[in-house]
């Protein structure tokens, strides 16, 4: 058994900047990542990202996670555990962790728990069949191992990670037969939406996949027209060619340990399903037991790296660390996360915002 | 989408259940995902129901008019992810049995 100051759960962009705040302020944490590297899903983002040069607008996903991991690897008073998976958290605050296939138990003084989110499924005939992806499997396959997954792909899902992993399929050299999205309108930025239409793919909207064709692996699917209430318009179906499809219908956020911890969760569409509630300060409602990023409600990377420095700080600065600068500090924050989430695209994850913080 | 036209399509991959299988309890009166799951297995292979669990709560809101928003939700246990017995077994213990302090 160990006895740490701050544990950090889950190794992506807002569990980096956790630890890594936390560190810069004094604090001993320990980073557990449950896969064999860092990073979690900046690796896989090829393209440089929006936003302001404070989250590293121009840079692109794979470079900030180095630049990240880096810094950490240089500080004396941060661990770093990879293939070290949290399994569970007990009432009396304990951590069980697989850490390289030993079983460990971990007690935190305050832990932040940035586990992400994992893709969700959609239901259609044959969805079982082999050439049926995740979005995030395709570019993991593409983008770290450097493998094509398909020669022909369907893409359904038209927010931002269908819009983008298409026009990394095709600078792949991947057909993108076309892109489906059961909404009215196409969810993601209409800066990615122009460059995929400007290549001749088509994004059709108000379209879902009905069926995968095929015997032992896909060959194409059945796809079919919406009505404005979602329901398929019978007569409207068509069939496309293709050897993979590739499923971007959103995240859901990978909850389980606060479920475990007993935290307050609401159900909020909007962040993607049920989330822990918080303070604005990051805090559950178990005491020191933070939150950062995707599992705290599905937004951008740049927004899970700022609530990861918000939480790591307010962590740090409960158990005494930071002195005079951290309100500072914290109000700076605060107003990144405000810029982030301001404006139209940040309609929604407002909404979300304003459900969670209600009582 | 009530029609029997995705009574084969399978909703939990890992442990091969079906949507009609589903609906078979559904109807029963089984409307909650842990009776579902000790029923079916349904959530409790590999994955831990983290590709289906949303999938089941969908059939159950459908098939019961209940929403999501206030369905009940399955109890996530310890371990979120397969361990050996070995590596449990190997643990170093103090003499009050309690996990060893490093």
């Amino acid at each position: 058994m160990e006895r740490k100051e701050i544990v950090v759960v889950g190794g992506g962009p807002a569990g980096l900047c956790a630890a890594l705040q936390a560190a810069r302020m004094g604090a001993q944490v320990t980073l557990l990542e449950g896969d064999d590297r860092l990073g979690g899903q900046l690796v896989k983002q090829t393209h440089m990202f929006f936003g302001s040069q404070k989250q590293h607008a121009g840079t692109r996903g794979v470079d900030i996670s180095t630049m990240l991991v880096k810094e950490l690897e240089q500080m004396p008073n941060v661990e770093i555990r990879t293939n070290a998976m949290v399994l569970g958290r007990y009432e009396d605050g304990a951590l069980t962790v697989d850490d390289n296939d030993q079983f460990k138990v971990i007690y935190p003084k305050k832990a932040v728990f940035a586990t992400g989110a994992s893709e969700k499924m959609l239901m259609f005939a044959n969805n079982d069949m082999p050439g049926v992806y995740g979005a995030g499997a395709v570019q993991t396959l593409m983008n770290v191992y450097g493998v094509k997954p398909a020669d022909r792909v369907l893409m359904v899902g038209a927010g931002n990670i269908g819009l983008i992993v298409s026009y990394q399929l095709m600078q792949a050299g991947v057909q993108v037969a076309a892109i489906l999205d059961a909404g009215p309108r196409i969810g993601g930025y209409l800066v990615h939406a122009a460059k995929i239409r400007r290549a001749g793919v088509p994004i059709l909207t108000r379209h879902s996949i009905k069926e995968a064709v095929g015997t032992d692996r896909v060959t194409g699917a059945v796809i079919v027209q919406l009505d404005e209430k979602w329901q398929a318009i019978p007569g409207t179906e068509q069939t496309i060619a293709c050897d993979a499809i590739c499923l971007a219908v959103g995240l859901s956020p990978f909850a389980d340990l606060f479920w475990q911890a007993g935290c307050d969760m609401k159900f909020i569409p909007e962040l993607g399903g049920h989330v822990p509630a918080r303070g604005q300060d990051m805090q559950t409602s178990v005491e020191g037991i933070y939150v950062a990023g995707d599992v705290g409600g599905i937004e951008e990377a740049s927004s899970a790296m700022v609530e990861g420095y918000l939480a790591g700080l307010n962590a740090a600065s409960a158990l005494g660390y930071g002195g005079e600068t951290v309100q500072t500090q914290r109000t700076e924050l605060e107003t990144q996360l405000n810029d982030l989430r301001s404006g139209p695209v940040g309609e929604k994850i407002r909404a979300g915002l304003a459900k969670l913080y209600a009582e | 989408m009530s029609n029997h036209e995705y009574d084969n399509t399978i909703i939990c991959r890992c442990e091969d259940i079906s949507r009609a299988e589903l609906h078979k309890w559904i109807d029963q009166g089984l409307t909650t995902v842990d009776e579902l799951k000790r029923l079916t297995r349904a959530t409790m292979g590999p994955c831990q129901g983290r590709t289906c669990r949303q999938l089941i709560l969908q059939e159950i809101a459908s098939r019961t008019g209940v929403p999501i928003s206030e369905a009940k939700i399955p109890t996530y246990r310890q371990p979120l992810r397969g361990i050996t017995l070995g590596a449990i077994a190997d643990m170093k213990l103090d003499e009050e049995g309690k996990p060893h302090e490093e």
